[in-house]
């Protein structure tokens, strides 16, 4: 059951401590699976996010390949016990089939897929624990398992959301703030290229609302591209030594 | 899964002219690039539908068709009433639609479409309660392409909105006894009550050029997409970029100015439709 909205600013403060421009806490690591050619786990706050990449490999059916490029395929899936409250059936629901398609297609514009020409490249997302901003947590976490397989990219991609809560742009949206919130914008850009390859709005904003937002969204998508390279920097160290 | 679409083969001259054309400034078939294709809007052509509304976009084709029912609402949302947005391709519209239960691009079509009329309050959802928490009137809102040349999703959002204007809510009568809801369809308590009008203007990159209302063919040579609904107050409520491309920054302000632009010309137009 629904309970009424919570006050969600209290102090100028968010109701985990935070200020508005804050994110959560971040951890990252990758190469975190054996048999995928590249595979990370993404944490922001509590929510949780597992990406693995497999290819460039054969195209299973055959018929779908492409004889110019080779094809993304993006699976986005909440496992059964990652949200609160009850059981989420295993079939897959409207909400994944479009995130699916919505997480390819903000990975798409920095994969060079015409290198691999009648190939495939599957990227599998699985949501271990979801508390707020799972689709943004998975594209980083895709495209760092993606920059792990070897899989050559213009750009790595990097997300986050930002939204209005209480009347207040903040960044990285937890799930109450979600929930409650006035407007949700998940935003994925390649950060040094400055392209923005995914943009949602769930919510209201006026125009000058969402010019705040969306210069927010870019300046937390640069925090969370630091915390990308860096731990894939970290990796290839270790494998030198 | 989703994967990458097949890209339509399209002849190197066709797409020479079609991106000549379109750094010139305007659609193959001579509009200026931020000129909307003539519309046209049938009015109930389901007369068994509760409301129904075809809408036609060039040669793009939409049908919308309503049907209430009564039921329960959302356990997470008892005080409000359910709105549920469908939508398919059918076969008969393009060669490239295949029979099935509805695809990817046809979800997020009705999701964009449901999200947008939810987040901005477009219909009075808490006034189709019947019983607080326990019975409501269900809209069943379907949309059905039937032709497609491109920019389905504005049409489908002209469709949507002006088949909510043009629902009556049937005549009901609850039962103190038993707590049971008879309807009579042949009579009318009164119509949906519409809070604002709300108008998705989608603006297409094809090249390095921005435009709203491309036919198919446009639509195929466009990188990306994004749809943007605006409310007829001037506010952005709902956002969805589409396709295997990318905006810069400063594309992505101007898509907004052109939708808050577009957007308001479309909401005149709806209006005229519906009285």
């Amino acid at each position: 059951m629904r309970q009424s909205k919570p006050q969600l600013i209290i102090n100028g403060k968010r109701i985990d401590g935070r200020e508005p421009q804050d994110l959560r806490q971040i951890k990252m690591e990758v190469g975190i699976l054996k048999n995928a050619d590249g595979s990370a786990l993404v944490e922001i706050g509590g929510t949780k996010v597992l990406a693995a990449v497999y290819g460039p490999r054969e195209v299973v059916p055959r018929h779908q390949e492409q004889v110019d490029r080779a094809i993304i395929r993006c699976r986005y899936r909440m496992l059964s016990f990652s949200t609160l409250g009850e059981r989420k059936s295993p079939a897959p629901t409207r909400r994944e089939i479009e995130l699916s398609k919505v997480i390819r297609e903000a990975l798409e514009p920095a994969i060079l897929s015409t290198q691999f020409p009648r190939a495939a490249i599957d990227v599998f997302v699985e949501v271990i624990n979801a508390e707020g901003g799972t689709r943004t947590a998975g594209i980083t976490a895709a495209s760092l398992a993606l920059a792990d397989a070897g899989i050559p990219m213009l750009d790595l991609v990097a997300a986050v959301a930002v939204g209005k809560i209480d009347g207040v742009i903040v960044l990285d949206l937890n799930e109450v703030e979600d929930m409650y919130g006035e407007a949700d914008m998940p935003v994925a850009a390649m950060p040094s290229l400055k392209r923005v390859t995914m943009l949602q709005l769930n919510g209201v904003l006026t125009p000058d609302e969402f010019k705040k937002a969306f210069a927010l969204a870019l300046e937390g998508i640069n925090k969370i591209y630091q915390f990308q390279k860096e731990v894939l920097r970290k990796k290839y160290v270790e494998v030198e030594e | 899964m989703s994967s990458t679409p097949e890209i339509p083969i399209i002849p190197k001259i066709k797409l020479d002219t079609i991106l000549n054309v379109v750094t010139k400034g305007f659609h193959i078939d001579k509009r200026p690039l931020l000129n909307y294709r003539n519309i046209e809007v049938v009015k109930n052509v389901a007369p068994n539908a509760d409301s129904s509304v075809l809408v036609k976009l060039g040669h793009t084709q939409i049908l919308v068709g309503i049907k209430v029912d009564v039921g329960q609402p959302f356990p997470d949302n008892p005080e409000e009433g359910v709105l549920i947005v469908n939508a398919e391709y059918i076969p008969a519209a393009s060669p490239s639609f295949e029979p099935g239960p509805p695809d990817e691009n046809a979800i997020e079509l009705a999701r964009v479409i449901d999200r947008s009329l939810r987040e901005s309050k477009a219909i009075a959802l808490d006034r189709l309660l019947i019983i607080p928490g326990k019975k409501t009137w269900i809209i069943w809102l379907d949309i059905y392409v039937l032709d497609h040349d491109g920019n389905l999703v504005d049409a489908a959002m002209i469709g949507s909105m002006l088949a909510l204007a043009q629902l009556k809510i049937p005549y009901f009568e609850v039962d103190q006894v038993t707590g049971s809801i008879k309807i009579d369809k042949s009579r009318y308590t009164g119509s949906l009550s519409i809070n604002r009008y709300v108008a998705t203007v989608t603006v297409y990159k094809v090249g390095d050029v921005l435009l709203v209302d491309p036919t198919a063919e446009e639509e195929a040579i466009a990188s990306a997409s994004i749809s943007i609904s605006v409310s007829e107050e001037g506010n952005i409520v709902g956002m969805q970029k589409r396709g295997m491309g990318f905006f810069t920054e400063k594309e992505i302000e101007q898509a907004i100015d052109i939708s808050l632009h577009k957007g308001k010309e479309l909401i005149e137009l709806m209006k005229r439709f519906s009285s």
